[in-house]
């Protein structure tokens, strides 16, 4: 139930007085901000307030209207998270030089992704709550407590930074100028991301060392070519109203059907494990996928897990599954029954552990029988002409060639199984020379046992 | 048949979906990635908002800001991206912002083994920030219970507004095992308790006893609300008074009591004086130990923690009773042990099994560990 309510005069707690320094510009900006808050006709509820830390941090409690005081320099993170889950509230966040310092990864980043979000930094060149140590806008030669002999870094220039990201609306004012409401007025209105560059005296500091009483901040403004006023205003679309269009045509989409999941039956005796060594960009993993999902529709039990370097169109690419009639517990495969050697990429990776039981499947070209002389029985060796038959398919169905093979030897489960799992799990493109693949390994076992 | 093939980060986000996980914000970080990913992809499906932050810090603070408008959020990292989340991670006990943090584990510390194994995070997560207080964290031992668990952290998270760990690491995040839908047990979903008009005027961080929960008012509902980062009085005012600084910081200490959350899962043997203490990936190699050990008759009890926060004391207590030899196997130096070992009252044998070599603990090590 909405109820209409006289339009308010002040959101500022009528008991409470703002606590800064005499002659602090914070007392100023919180001033112009209610003013504006008022001009604007914001509904309290809809509106929050974010602040973090330095005198700056205590303004939102003088407001009656919803805050959130959060840690040093990550007021836009927040501010930003309330507006991605709450586009239709007005988010402004009040932040010191202090705060845009510490958090200027995230001020570039709220601007650049034009989050809408309304910025104010109460710029007073230096920490007044920590004792006036300099801060990412301090001017060159700017005596602080920390640059006792004068500051030697260039200050930041807030409105510029926004340029730099092609951010939508920047504006620079001070707490002399009569437009300071106005401005923030401006800046809560547009739609996107807006920053306002306050320049403020900090009385019980900079001002004090250095000569920045009002002459002072024009006459830096000038020497620094700060231009005032709305420095940036552009038309572009905000980040909440992309992701609403987003969300809306994900939603539209329909989940297809899933397909009634055959079952098939498996003739395991014994745990088996395999391991697939092959190269970066031969489907080892994708293939390896659609073998381990057959054993799971054959009843069994089955782990995959996969390893490559951090490069990963390049170097080895291994993939690991251990078959079992029962939960497996351990997914570690020390002593691999089965691997499967299709490049020396992959051979390099696991050679450490093939033991006298190993059983390798392996591609003719690697010469596999004459490098693991004396470490494995030749008559565990089925070595087969895979890459030579791929090409005939397509080289990239090499592991399919030497999964079938495996399978074959195995005799884990059937065949079709494996063809259900390439018929419902692999991409279309690939489903017709896959099963050609898999007929080809499934050909070569065959005619080894019948040789 | 409902059987699925898949891995311990794609179950974190159907089991964050299932419990009604309307937001998330991450940042990519082996062996994490994933569950970013699908969140990407899959979560405005179910009308929720996923983005990928600038870095870790402004992902947690995305989370933190949205779950004070009333969303039920996620983020997903691993060791070093924790290390950036700690600050705000203290702001969310303060503030007391219902949120699950997925950590998924990796090997050793800093930038460590990024694609490896390791349970670098047990202590790290229970003072992962400053002032040290309790925390809720969930250790999942295999991909099914990386479903169930998110779902029972976002549980926790809403009930206890309170920052809910969900520790899994490498071995289950990205293996794929056999998931059967029919023998899961889904846990009954809670959500946060909000204040109602009818309770008179919203007062944002109200509690009776302190280990009461505040109830919950969102951005752009219907009260106003205030939130802080500082110590406060129920008004979210700073706190100056050393009497009710100390009742707040009570509350934060007492809202969170193993008497409320203790998830273990007991398998006692009649006469056993041997007891495996295990949570993560490894409980499944110390049951594959303890199989070995009981086909030759010898006699042993097992007591694996999903609640590894808080210490889930009484089961613990419970679990030592008459045992004369405690291994507590660990993928990390000794992490979980100390909390094990200042809980025996008795002379018992405490032996930890740890290695830190990526690999998990060959379940040989843990049987003759059991022998010995």
């Amino acid at each position: 139930m909405s109820t209409t309510v006289a339009p308010a005069s002040s959101f500022l707690f009528e008991d409470k007085k703002f606590p800064f320094c005499p002659g602090c510009g914070h007392t100023v900006s919180a001033n112009a901000l209610n003013k504006a808050l008022v001009t604007l006709k914001i509904d309290p509820k809809q509106t929050v307030i974010v602040t973090d830390i330095g005198c700056v941090g205590l303004t939102d409690h003088y407001f009656n209207i919803n805050a959130f005081h959060g840690l040093h320099g990550r007021s836009i993170t927040y501010a930003t998270g309330i507006k991605l889950a709450n586009p239709g509230l007005n988010v402004i966040v009040l932040m010191g030089d202090g705060g845009l310092g510490i958090g200027g990864g995230h001020f570039l980043n709220a601007a650049r992704r034009n989050i809408g979000i309304t910025v104010l930094v109460f710029n007073n060149f230096n920490y007044g709550m920590t004792g006036g140590q300099h801060s990412t806008t301090t001017p060159m030669h700017g005596i602080t407590s920390t640059t006792p002999e004068g500051n030697e870094e260039n200050p930041v220039d807030i409105c510029a930074l926004v340029g730099a990201v092609n951010g939508s609306f920047a504006a620079r004012t001070t707490v002399y100028d009569k437009d300071l409401t106005d401005i923030m007025v401006a800046a809560i209105q547009h739609k996107g991301f807006s920053a306002v560059d306050i320049l403020e005296p900090c009385t019980a500091y900079f001002a004090k060392k250095n000569t920045m009483d009002k002459e002072g901040i024009l006459g830096l403004m000038t020497s620094l070519g700060y231009e005032k006023g709305i420095v940036i205003n552009k038309n572009r679309e905000e980040l909440t109203e992309k992701i609403k269009k987003h969300t809306a045509q994900q939603m539209a989409i329909v989940a297809s059907k899933q397909k009634e999941q055959k079952q098939f039956k498996h003739n395991l005796i014994k745990k088996t494990s395999l391991v697939i060594a092959g190269s970066a960009g031969e489907r080892v993993i994708s293939s390896s996928f659609l073998l381990a999902y057959s054993g799971i529709i054959s009843g069994l039990f089955v782990t995959q897990k996969d390893d490559f370097p951090i490069t990963v169109m390049t170097g080895y690419s291994v993939s690991e599954i251990i078959f079992s009639d029962e939960e497996i517990l351990y997914t570690e495969i020390d002593k691999p029954d089965y691997i499967f050697i299709l490049s020396m990429n992959g051979y390099e990776r696991v050679k450490n552990r093939i033991n006298a039981n190993t059983i390798i499947i392996t591609d003719e070209s690697l010469n596999m029988v004459e490098l693991l002389k004396g470490k494995v029985d030749p008559k565990n060796i089925i070595n087969i002409p895979i890459v030579k038959e791929a090409r005939v398919i397509d080289k990239n169905y090499a592991v399919m060639i030497g999964l079938a093979a495996f399978l074959h030897h195995s005799n884990l489960f059937s065949q079709d199984a494996f063809v259900e799992a390439i018929n419902t799990k692999n991409k279309p493109a690939f489903i017709e020379k896959s099963l050609q693949a898999i007929e080809v390994g499934a050909q070569m076992i065959k005619s080894l046992v019948n040789s | 048949m409902n059987i699925d093939f898949l891995d311990g980060n794609e179950m974190v986000a159907l089991g964050a979906f299932e419990a009604g996980c309307n937001f998330f914000a991450g940042y990519p970080i082996t062996p994490a990635s994933a569950i970013l990913q699908q969140m990407i992809d899959d979560l405005p499906k179910h009308g929720g908002t996923a983005i990928q932050a600038e870095d870790e810090i402004a992902s947690i603070g995305f989370c933190i800001g949205a779950s004070m408008t009333g969303k039920k959020v996620l983020t997903a990292t691993s060791g070093p991206g924790l290390s950036l989340y700690s600050e705000n991670i203290g702001m969310a006990i303060m503030g007391e912002t219902p949120m699950v943090i997925v950590d998924v584990q990796r090997h050793g510390p800093a930038t460590g083994s990024a694609t490896k194994d390791g349970a670098s995070d047990i202590q790290f997560a229970r003072w992962s920030t400053s002032g040290g207080y309790p925390i809720i964290a969930l250790v999942p031992t295999n991909v099914e219970e990386c479903y169930t668990m998110a779902i029972q952290a976002f549980n926790y998270a809403e009930q206890f507004r309170t920052p809910v760990f969900l520790l899994s690491s490498k071995e289950i995040a990205m293996t794929r095992e056999r998931v059967d839908w029919s023998k899961i047990k889904k846990p009954e979903i809670i959500n946060r308790t909000y204040h109602k008009p009818e309770d008179g005027k919203y007062i944002p961080y109200r509690f009776v006893n302190s280990e009461d929960i505040p109830p919950f008012a969102a951005y752009g509902g219907e009260e106003l609300t205030r939130y802080t980062t500082s110590t406060h009085d129920e008004n979210a005012n700073l706190l100056a008074d050393p009497v009710k600084i100390q009742r707040m910081m009570d509350h934060l200490n007492k809202k969170i009591d193993s008497d409320k959350i203790s998830l273990v899962v007991k398998d006692f043997e009649e006469g056993a004086e041997i007891l495996v203490v295990s949570y993560g990936v490894t409980s499944r190699t110390a049951r594959e130990a303890i199989k070995m050990a009981r086909a030759n008759n010898v006699k042993v009890s097992s007591l694996v923690i999903h609640s590894v926060w808080p210490v889930p004391e009484k089961e613990i207590k419970n679990a030592l009773k008459n045992v004369k030899k405690v291994i507590v196997p660990e993928m990390n130096a000794g992490q979980y042990i100390y909390e094990v070992q200042r809980l025996i009252t008795n002379n018992a044998q405490l032996i930890g099994v740890n290695t830190m070599d990526t690999r998990l603990i060959n379940p040989e090590k843990i049987y003759q560990a059991i022998l010995s």
